[in-house]
């Protein structure tokens, strides 16, 4: 099962970030994942919440624009080589990478979750786990 | 350079071009005395006095303006004399007269309106009380020079709301159309600068979900679209940028379109 992810709009300018932290935050809104990709003028927030529906609501409240999108996350042990495996899996499915990130997992299971979007969600996920892949579910999202 | 190449006299462009070329002989170590040129007649955009100078300065010429509508005749429908204090209309082709743009009616001689212009003999395509859109002021005096043609002032400004950049005719509603032909909200703002004698035009426009996507290639796609849009609509280039939603400044309720920041 896929996660959905938030895009987010933001201005390339000081404060942009900040205004979106502070809705969430007001909100109470727990942020999982966060990463940001920018050019000059603009920039977007991807990120993973607890409530992903809640989030887009309170955001359009606050006069922002954002997509909920579906991603992939799979945890991978915190250890040199880990992501290697991991990629190597991806490229035995024929899955193409659009862009990923990652987020460290607690310290207790030394382990890491990465976030993946793909083109087709729902058809890499089937090769992916065909390849003994384990996706990660909102469920498990919520619990790391 | 072209005008010493060709021993040219006289310069027609307009005053910022004019002014341009000043800085760039400058730049290239040339004086007013290396160059043959003894006039310029500059139009199609605003200037002053200041830049008047400036140009007869560093071209080492005198500067005169003139004003034309591609409607009427397009240049020389109105020029400067020896006098250089306002420009004598071609009144033998053209008859001037001053409107109130709101009622209409015509005003006396010396009053400020919109100018309102009657070809006398153009064939085909005539124009009768065509309202040029532009406020201006006429008046009938002895001039210096000997001629007694009526003198129209600089426009003053218009009473529409179109913006002339880079000498080219812009009306806010034409960034409208593009917007919307591309199928986003016409949340914009144009924003119009004057920056080393170059006017400078951004079009802002607010992010709306229908332009908004997770993918930022796709966004400065979408982006170079309108500016290529733009471009085709307009003739001049406009640099596109992205603002968040709600942020263009409103003023009781309305977002205020135009930004005009040129000191002329
Ligand atoms: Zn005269």
């Amino acid at each position: 099962m896929s996660v959905k992810q938030i895009s987010v709009f933001l201005e390339n300018k000081p404060g942009a970030l900040k205004k979106m932290t502070g809705v969430l935050a007001g909100h109470e809104i727990d942020m999982r994942a966060l990463s940001m990709v920018e050019t000059r003028d603009f920039g977007i927030a991807r990120i993973i919440v607890d409530d992903p529906i809640s989030a887009v609501n309170v955001l359009k409240e606050a006069d922002f624009v954002s997509n909920l999108n579906s991603v992939l996350v799979v945890e991978i042990p915190d250890e040199p080589g880990g992501l290697d495996k991991l990629i190597n899996i991806f490229a035995d499915a024929e899955v193409n990478i659009e862009y990923m990130y990652a987020v460290s997992g607690h310290k207790s299971t030394k382990s890491a979750c990465m976030i993946f979007r793909v083109a087709d969600t729902k058809a890499a996920e089937a090769r992916l786990v065909s390849k003994g892949l384990k996706i990660l579910t909102q469920d498990d999202v919520m619990k790391i | 350079m072209f005008a010493m190449d060709l021993s040219a006299t006289v310069l027609c462009c307009t005053p910022s071009y004019a002014a341009y070329l000043g800085e760039r002989m400058k730049e290239l170590g040339y004086g007013p005395d290396d160059i043959p040129l003894k006039a310029g007649i500059f139009g199609a955009e605003a200037w002053s006095e200041e830049m008047r100078k400036d140009i007869e300065k560093t071209l080492g010429i005198k500067a005169f303006d003139i004003y034309g509508l591609t409607e009427l005749s397009g240049p020389g429908v109105a020029f400067e004399c020896s006098a250089q204090s306002g420009m004598h209309i071609n009144e033998d082709h053209f008859i001037a007269e001053i409107i109130d743009p709101d009622t209409e009616e015509v005003l006396p001689e010396g009053s400020v309106g919109e100018l309102v212009f009657t070809a006398v003999d153009k064939e085909a395509f005539p124009m009768i009380r065509y309202r040029t859109k532009d406020i201006c002021k006429l008046t009938r005096e002895k001039c210096s020079c000997g001629r007694t043609h009526i003198k129209m002032a600089k426009p003053m400004g218009r009473s529409d709301d179109m913006l002339i950049i880079r000498g080219v005719n812009v009306f806010p509603s034409q960034i409208e159309t593009v917007l919307m032909n591309n199928g986003y909200a016409a949340n914009y703002q144009i924003i119009v600068d004057r920056v080393n004698n170059t006017d400078t035009f951004d079009v802002q426009v607010e992010m709306t979900p229908e332009m908004f996507t997770d993918n930022i290639g796709e966004i400065e796609a979408r982006q170079r679209k309108l500016s290529d849009d733009l471009k085709a609509m307009l003739g001049i280039k406009a640099k596109v940028s992205l603002l968040a939603p709600k942020s263009i400044a409103r003023s009781e309720g309305k977002a205020v379109r135009v930004v005009d920041k040129r000191k002329i």
